[in-house]
C-alpha cells in the first residue's frame, strides 16, 4: 500500500477539499492503484537527466519573455464584480478567517 | 440547402449571394435544434452573437467588399475557452454561471477572421477525461453510435462537427483531448506544437500541455483554421515568436520521398485487431503515395501514461487552486473562510477533478516532490529526446491515435486506471511539445471510426498538414 486513509486527510487538507468518508476511500484505493503504476518510473535511470521543466521553443529562454514594466490600464473591475458571489466595490466580501 | 459544408463551400455561397451568413447560421441553429436533445455536444448557444457577426458579414457581401478567410463560417467553441458575455462554464457546477468578461485570443482572431461562433461545447470538467463523461452537465453520445463515447476531453466539438452541426470547432488538448475524439468521432483533429496557439483565456488545467486546437472534416479547414489562430500573442508569453508559414500552401507540396517513422512501441498487444487492420491500410497508402517507411524506436513510450499523470495532475492541482468561492463560480456559504473554501470545492468539483487534485498534491508535497514530479519532469526530458532523435532520421511519425475505437458509454468509468491508458499514443506527443493531427482512417465494420496520427517536430505543423492532405486525397478516410 503506497498511501494510507491519514495520506488523503492530509492532501485533502492542504487542497481545501472537504470530502466524505466514502470519498476518501474510494481516492485511497483508486490513487493507491494508480501510484503502483507511477511507480514504474523507478526503472528509469535519470541521475543525468535534467528535469524538463518547460516546453521551449528555439526563440525562447527559460526566463520567459518579459516584457517593459510599463504601466498599462487594467479596466474591467465593475464588471468582474458585478459576477462575485458577494461583492461590495471595490472589495469582494468573504467570511472572516476564523483562528484554529 | 446542401448537407455537408467546409470552410470553402461556405465562403463561395456566400460571396456568389447563393445563401446569406444570416440563413446559413439559421440552418445550423435548427441542425442543432434537432440532434442536441440526443447528442448533447452544445451546453450553451450564442444567437446573439452569431447573428450579429452574421449581419456584419452581410453587409459586407452587400457593400461589395472583401471577405475575411473564415467569413460566415458557423463554428463551436469548446467550453473551457473563454467567449465574452457566454456563459463558459469548464463543464463543471463550480462555474455554473461563469461569464466571462473578455474573449481568448483565439476566439478574438476567428471572429476578426469572420467566423460566426454558434455556442460552446460540451466536455470533461476542466477538460480531465478522455469520453466527455466527466462533464458535470451530462455525458456526449458519438454520432456514429449513440451507445458509444465521442471521446475526451472535447468530446462535444468532435461530435457537433461530425454530425454537421458545426463546420468546424475549438478544442483543446493536454494528453490527447483534440486527437482522440477526433479519431472517436471520424473527423480531422489537430494540436498544433505547443506555444504555437496563444492560450490566453483558455482556462488552464495543466500548463505546460495544453494547447487550443482545430477540428473540422477536412485537413485543408484544418489549415485554415490554424492560419488564423496562430501565431505570437503578448498576451501568453510562452506563445512563440516563430512565423506562421502559409498552411494551405505547403501543404500542396507534394509528399513523395518523405520518410515516415513506425515506432514499433506504438503496434504492441494492446491494440484492437480492427484498430491495427486500418492502421496498417494506412500506412500502406503512405507508401503507394511515394513515401518512404522507416522503423523507429522510442524507447520510453511505455513510461508516458505515468509521466503524465505526475505531472499534468501536479499542475492541476495549482491551475485549479483558484476555484475558491471568492471572485466567481461557486459559493457554498460557511462561517469560516477556510470552510468556505472546502465546502465550495468539495460540492462544486466532481470525483475525476478532486481525484486529480489529490494526486497532483500528494506528488507535489513534502517529502514526494522528488520521487514523483521532479522524476516525472526528467522521464519527460527522456520522452522528448526519443521525438528529437526520431526526427534526425525521419520526417513525420505515424500511428494509431487510440488502442480502441469509440468504447461504450459507461464501459471505463469504473476503474480510472483503465480510462487513463486510452491515452496511451497521444500522451507521447503533448509531454514532447511536438504537433499532432489525428485523421480519418476508415471504419471498423463500416461503422466505427478509426483515427491515424501525425507526428511532426517541433513547429512542423506545415509538414503534418501536408502529409494528411495527401492521405485524405490517397483516401484515407474510406480504407
Amino acid at each position: 500500500m503506497k498511501i494510507s486513509r491519514e495520506d488523503v486527510v492530509r492532501v485533502a487538507e492542504l487542497a481545501y477539499l472537504d470530502l466524505s468518508e466514502a470519498e476518501l476511500e474510494m481516492y485511497r484505493t483508486q490513487i493507491d492503484e494508480i501510484l503502483e503504476y507511477i511507480g514504474k518510473l523507478n526503472e528509469l535511470d535519470t541521475a543525468k537527466v535534467e528535469p524538463m521543466a518547460q516546453v521551449l521553443a528555439e526563440d525562447q529562454t527559460a526566463d520567459a519573455t518579459l516584457r517593459e514594466d510599463l504601466e498599462v490600464p487594467c479596466r474591467g473591475a465593475e464588471q468582474i464584480l458585478r459576477q462575485a458571489p458577494d461583492p461590495e466595490p471595490p472589495y469582494f466580501r468573504v467570511p472572516k478567517v476564523i483562528e484554529r | 440547402m446542401a448537407e455537408k459544408w467546409t470552410i470553402g463551400s461556405v465562403g463561395e455561397a456566400i460571396a456568389a449571394k447563393k445563401v446569406s451568413t444570416r440563413e446559413l447560421a439559421g440552418e445550423f441553429y435548427k441542425r442543432i435544434a434537432a440532434r442536441n436533445p440526443e447528442l448533447n455536444a452544445f451546453l450553451a448557444l450564442s444567437p446573439e452573437r452569431a447573428y450579429a457577426q452574421a449581419d456584419k458579414i452581410d453587409g459586407l457581401v452587400a457593400s461589395g467588399k472583401p471577405l475575411p478567410p473564415l467569413a460566415g463560417v458557423p463554428m463551436a467553441i469548446k467550453d473551457v475557452i473563454s467567449t465574452r458575455g457566454v456563459k463558459t462554464t469548464c463543464g463543471s457546477k463550480i462555474l455554473e454561471n461563469y461569464i466571462p468578461p473578455y474573449d481568448a485570443t483565439a476566439v478574438e482572431r476567428l471572429e476578426a477572421a469572420g467566423a460566426v461562433i454558434l455556442g460552446k461545447t460540451n466536455c470533461d470538467e476542466f477538460a480531465m477525461g478522455s469520453s466527455n463523461e466527466n462533464s458535470a452537465y451530462g455525458a456526449v453520445r458519438n454520432p456514429e453510435a449513440s451507445d458509444r463515447v465521442p471521446g475526451g476531453s472535447s468530446g462535444g466539438s468532435a461530435a457537433a462537427v461530425a454530425a454537421g452541426l458545426a463546420v468546424a470547432a475549438l478544442g483543446t488538448d493536454t494528453g490527447g483531448s483534440i486527437r482522440q475524439p477526433g479519431a472517436f468521432c471520424g473527423v480531422a483533429a489537430m494540436m498544433g506544437s505547443y506555444g504555437r496557439v496563444s492560450r490566453y483565456g483558455l482556462i488552464a488545467f495543466a500548463s505546460s500541455l495544453d494547447r487550443i486546437g482545430p477540428f473540422a472534416t477536412t485537413a485543408g479547414d484544418v489549415a485554415e483554421i490554424m492560419q488564423v489562430i496562430a501565431g505570437r500573442d503578448a498576451n501568453d508569453s510562452t506563445s512563440t515568436t516563430a512565423q506562421v508559414p502559409d498552411y494551405r500552401a505547403e501543404m500542396e507540396k507534394p509528399v513523395k520521398g518523405m520518410r515516415i517513422g513506425i515506432p514499433k512501441e506504438y503496434f504492441g498487444a494492446g491494440m484492437d485487431n480492427g484498430v491495427r487492420q486500418k492502421i496498417e491500410a494506412g500506412i500502406s497508402l503512405f507508401q503507394q503515395l511515394g513515401c518512404e517507411l522507416v522503423e523507429i524506436h522510442m524507447p520510453h513510450t511505455d513510461y508516458a501514461i505515468a509521466t503524465y499523470y505526475v505531472i499534468a495532475t501536479a499542475e492541476a492541482s495549482s491551475n485549479l487552486a483558484r476555484y475558491d468561492g471568492v471572485r466567481y463560480g461557486l459559493r457554498v456559504e460557511d462561517a469560516s473562510l477556510l470552510g468556505m473554501y472546502r465546502k465550495t470545492r468539495g460540492s462544486g468539483f466532481g470525483a475525476e477533478v478532486k481525484r486529480r487534485i489529490v494526486l497532483g498534491t500528494y506528488v507535489l508535497s513534502a517529502g514526494y516532490y522528488e520521487a514523483y514530479y521532479l522524476k516525472g519532469q526528467k522521464v519527460r526530458a527522456l520522452i522528448a529526446r526519443d521525438f528529437q532523435e526520431a526526427f534526425t532520421q525521419v520526417d513525420a511519425i505515424v500511428t494509431p491515435t487510440s488502442p480502441v475505437p469509440a468504447f461504450k458509454l459507461g464501459e471505463r468509468t469504473n476503474d480510472p486506471l483503465q480510462m487513463y491508458l486510452a491515452d496511451i499514443y497521444t500522451v507521447t506527443g503533448s509531454l514532447a511539445g511536438v504537433p499532432g493531427i489525428s485523421m480519418p482512417c476508415g471504419k471498423i465494420g463500416g461503422k466505427l471510426p478509426v483515427g491515424l496520427q501525425i507526428f511532426g517536430p517541433a513547429f512542423g505543423e506545415a509538414r503534418v498538414l501536408r502529409l494528411a492532405h495527401a492521405f485524405e486525397q490517397g483516401g484515407g478516410a474510406t480504407l
